[in-house]
């Protein structure tokens, strides 16, 4: 055991996803000593769009096309949303901070201020965000005005289909037109998103694939492709094609595994130790002994045989909803994992869920999760905080439903500041 | 308006109507089935898959029990494609009537059941999943059957014989003549088009149905509805079947399906079949119930529940729908004045076969035709689309061929594009409509861990690909295939199935927005 190890940090980060990243980031820029321990394995499942507010209520559909209003909608409506405890300076404060280190990390994003984006998705639908990656960005610009695309598909890619795109969006965007060619270089079989776009990087598959794609060109004023431009380069890759085919190209999110979410998981897993995150990736965290007023000490484990021991003056939680295992559902109740905290959550099994998958309201087991002080402090039974420097945040909050109400990145962003500002002031002495 | 002529219009495409068209057209008679969604979608396509001994049967029901103990040797020979001979076992655990366990020998012995004792260690070795509690264990001769296979292969054999097989087409009517009926009414319910079919001999082998149809025709028939909900586990669990041995109850037997085992089953007696799904409260009690027999289902992920109605013949409200005959009833309604329309309901998956016979040896009696029924020595013709039914081949096949561009559109249960391109012929030939859910009905894609979630949106790029499936319709069509999953998915979602639900969703909705 070195010394490293067992002199404690500032804070912990529990979790490595949106809103472990997040977090982890937002305390090394203020000057904390962090270390961050999880898996970031589920990122790749992510589509790489940063949601803010997209729908409310959820039970209309209501879409919005100014996510600020929208929020201030959702705060009236729904006071014990966590959106309800932050002002629009601290989301948009999130949301700067995030996406300036995306950049920094070769990951621009985009962002119309003030506005949602709608994306073209790879069923023919249109999704509505707030930061898309800049490699999606010229689509947007496309469609907007109306001009003539050509949709490429990749032979042996499943599940993009450019007819399917074409054909579902004939009556909205008729200048659509598709092609479906084989990757350069790829002989037969499946291909995969990740080997493709890490082909990518190299110029002379750049420039083989804009062989392949010109000859389906016929005037098309922009390609939309699969998200395969590049993983860390994606920038580069995605000009350096453009120029070859003299036209904007744009990449089309897909089902997973999504490349847009590889880029998040290798940027953050790259640049957060060079601002000295300490990382501790593809472990868990095994035990939580509370040490009162000096904070917690961890037993972490991960591959075989590898055991450490870590001590921080303050901890937080961002592990995530069933698919993270920040809660794991038996079948009579819902457990937070790490510390069995209280769970706001339905009675029982029957109300989980509604009996359409699709009922405009959203199921009822979305909504559960871990209460917080206005601090984002996780509550014990007692309705006070559980450990005055114990922290939550991202989808295991409670009182929320991301996917219905589009607001995934926005609620692990903002409340991964809020809670990391409070933080702060906690080792500060200053919370009161 | 379209119109046509038949001998005999057999009303109804699961088991009991498959096996009588081809029943009939083996004996060269010429007949139109019709059913009102796709082939199975009744108790056919929502049972627990068990070819019964007859043991579960011998002591209330044993003219049941001795119509299983024969159809299952006779189907073991001529469906045997369809078929695992597993075997089974009888077990009763401490508390469990002792006075059952002591009579249940000789009741089989009475019914011809064959039925050997086993030692409690014995036992335990062949299942180690059996519980340590036993008291009693007994060897008979069940078996486990893939009821989609076995009406997919009666139904196509049929069709290779001339029956013309038409689902999506809905009775909304009968015309009578003087002595019976005329003409059944008709509407094909993809393009809402009328029909009419005028035949010699009508059928109504609507199974659950069956009270609807007849009363279209102006009969009666108490008919009451009892719901039974199973779940299907992650893996299987056991190699035979398993059944728990006392009187009739709740989540008795576990039966193995190829790659999972089903687990079941209740009796709820519903107002509605529209009402038929899996419950929550039923399939904990199923849950809890079972775990006294095999303990690890305590533990087990199980990735769907679903549930058939069993019509049940013939009962004036009965206390427990568990004591109403699990027989048959063939009904010639010439008694009531309808000298050309016979029901076939009641019965089970088991007794299909007998059925049929029974009711084609009628309807031939009626049109004076002499042939006799083959269908007890001649095998089902295997081979073709319906063999993409049976779990575990799809795999086999695909690694075998080793084609490199046969892509895997169903990862979990490997189900390669060309078993697509031949389900999707053999759904043309059967006169369905080409989409998700009818892909998943004839095959195993769907069925695996992600129930669908991931080779939905593959399978419908493919489709689109292929261009068979129409303009814009792929999200519409993957909507439809989800929400129709739905039924089966909530009553189970806890541990590893919610979180695939949850990716699921995030899929779905947070990126697609299919719910907007």
């Amino acid at each position: 055991m070195s010394d490293q190890n067992s002199a404690p940090v500032d804070l912990i980060v529990i979790g490595a996803g949106m809103a472990g990243m997040a977090a982890a980031l937002f305390a090394v820029n203020r000057g904390l000593t962090v270390a961050q321990v999880g898996s970031s394995a589920e990122i790749i499942f992510a589509s790489g769009l940063l949601d803010l507010l997209g729908v409310h209520p959820i039970a209309t559909g209501r879409l919005w096309q100014d996510p600020w209003a929208a929020g201030e909608a959702l705060r009236r409506d729904l006071p014990r949303h966590p959106y309800a405890r932050l002002s629009k300076a601290d989301i948009q404060g999130a949301f700067t901070e995030f996406c300036a280190f995306l950049a920094d990390a070769g990951l621009p994003y985009w962002i119309d201020p003030g506005r949602n984006t709608p994306v073209l998705t790879s069923l023919g639908t249109f999704k509505l965000t707030y930061a898309l990656p800049a490699t999606m960005q010229p689509g947007v610009a496309a469609r907007a005005a109306g001009r003539r695309c050509l949709i490429v598909a990749i032979k042996g890619l499943k599940g993009f289909s450019a007819p399917q795109m074409a054909a579902s969006l004939a009556a909205s965007w008729p200048q659509l037109r598709a092609a479906t060619m084989a990757f350069p270089g790829a002989r037969s079989g499946e291909v995969y998103p990740e080997k493709m776009a890490r082909a990518m990087e190299l110029p002379a598959a750049i420039e083989d694939l804009a062989a392949a794609i010109r000859p389906h060109l016929d005037g098309a004023e922009a390609v939309g492709l699969p998200a395969i431009l590049g993983v860390g380069g994606c920038r580069a890759v995605a000009a350096a094609l453009s120029t070859a085919l003299a036209r904007p190209v744009f990449e089309i999110p897909s089902i997973p595994p999504s490349v847009p979410g590889l880029r998040l998981k290798e940027a953050c897993e790259q640049h957060l130790p060079r601002k000295g995150v300490r990382l501790f990736l593809e472990q868990r965290v095994t035990e939580v002994h509370p040490l009162g007023d000096r904070g917690f000490a961890l037993q972490v484990a991960g591959r075989p045989g590898f055991q450490t021991r870590l001590a921080c003056r303050s901890l937080l939680m961002a592990t995530g909803r069933f698919l993270g295992a920040g809660l794991r559902a038996e079948r009579g109740r819902i457990r937070e994992t790490l510390l069995d905290l209280p769970v706001f959550q339905p009675q029982d099994r029957r109300q989980w869920h509604r009996r359409d998958f699709l009922d405009s309201r959203g199921h009822p087991v979305n909504h559960a999760g871990i209460e917080t002080d206005r601090y984002f402090r996780p509550l014990a039974t007692t309705g006070r905080p559980a450990f005055a420097n114990l922290f939550a945040a991202g989808s295991i909050l409670a009182h929320q439903d991301w996917m219905r109400m589009k607001c995934g990145s926005g609620l692990a962003l903002a409340t991964a500041l809020a809670a990391v500002r409070a933080c702060r002031r906690a080792l500060a002495g200053t919370l009161d | 308006m379209t119109r046509l002529k038949t001998q005999v219009l057999i009303i109804g495409g699961g088991a009991t109507g498959a096996g009588l068209a081809r029943d009939l057209s083996l004996r060269g008679v010429p007949c139109l089935l019709v059913e009102r969604g796709d082939i199975a979608a009744g108790a056919s396509g929502a049972n627990h898959g068990l070819l019964h001994s007859g043991a579960r049967y011998v002591a209330k029901d044993p003219q049941a029990a001795m119509e299983c103990a024969a159809e299952g040797a006779i189907l073991k020979k001529v469906a045997a494609g369809c078929i695992e001979d597993t075997g089974g076992l009888f077990v009763a655990v401490a508390g469990d009537d002792e006075r059952y366990v002591a009579d249940f020998p000789s009741h089989c012995h009475r019914c011809g059941v064959a039925c050997e004792p086993l030692a409690l260690g014995e036992a335990r070795e062949m299942e180690p999943v059996l519980s340590e509690k036993l008291i009693a264990a007994f060897k008979v001769p069940d078996a486990a059957i893939n009821p989609f296979k076995l009406v997919f292969e009666n139904i196509d054999e049929a069709l290779s014989l001339g029956t013309d097989v038409r689902p999506h087409t809905r009775v909304t009517g009968f015309r009578r003549g003087r002595r019976g009926l005329e003409a059944a009414l008709l509407r094909d319910m993809q393009s809402g088009a009328a029909l009419t079919v005028e035949a010699a001999q009508f059928v109504n082998a609507a199974g659950a149905w069956a009270a609807e149809v007849a009363a279209l025709a102006g009969l009666e028939i108490p008919m009451p509805y009892s719901k039974g909900s199973l779940l299907v586990t992650e893996r299987r669990l056991a190699r035979r079947v398993i059944n728990r041995l006392r009187s009739s109850a709740d989540a008795d037997i576990l039966v193995p399906g190829g790659t999972v085992s089903l687990l079941g089953t209740t009796s709820v007696r519903l107002d509605r079949l529209e009402d038929c799904r899996p419950t929550i409260p039923e399939i904990d009690r199923i849950i809890d119930a079972a775990s006294k027999m095999v303990p690890a289902l305590a533990a087990t992920r199980f990735i769907r529940a679903y549930a058939g109605v069993r019509p049940l013949v013939g009962a004036k409200t009965p206390h427990d729908d568990r004591a109403v005959s699990r027989g048959f009833a063939l009904v010639d309604h010439a008694a009531e004045g309808c000298d050309n329309l016979v029901t076939i309901t009641g019965g089970k998956l088991s007794t299909y076969r007998k059925m049929a016979e029974k009711t084609a040896d009628l309807v031939c009696a009626k049109l004076g035709v002499a042939a006799a029924c083959r269908t007890a020595v001649q095998p089902l013709a295997a081979g073709g689309a319906s063999r993409w039914a049976a779990p575990g081949l799809a795999p086999r096949l695909w690694l075998k061929a080793q084609d490199p561009d046969d892509l895997l559109l169903c990862e979990c249960e490997m189900v390669p594009q060309s078993a697509v391109d031949e389900i999707v012929d053999a759904i043309r030939r059967q006169k369905a409509v080409v989409d998700i859910r009818a892909i998943g009905q004839r095959s195993r894609i769907g069925k695996g861990t992600c129930q669908g979630a991931f080779c939905a949106v593959r399978l419908a790029a493919y489709l689109c690909d292929r261009g068979l499936l129409g303009a814009g319709d792929g999200p519409a069509d993957i909507r439809a295939f989800l929400v129709s999953r739905w039924k089966g998915l909530r009553p189970v979602l806890w541990g590893r199935s919610l979180v695939q639900e949850e990716l699921q969703e995030a899929l779905h909705c947070g990126l697609f927005g299919l719910e907007l």
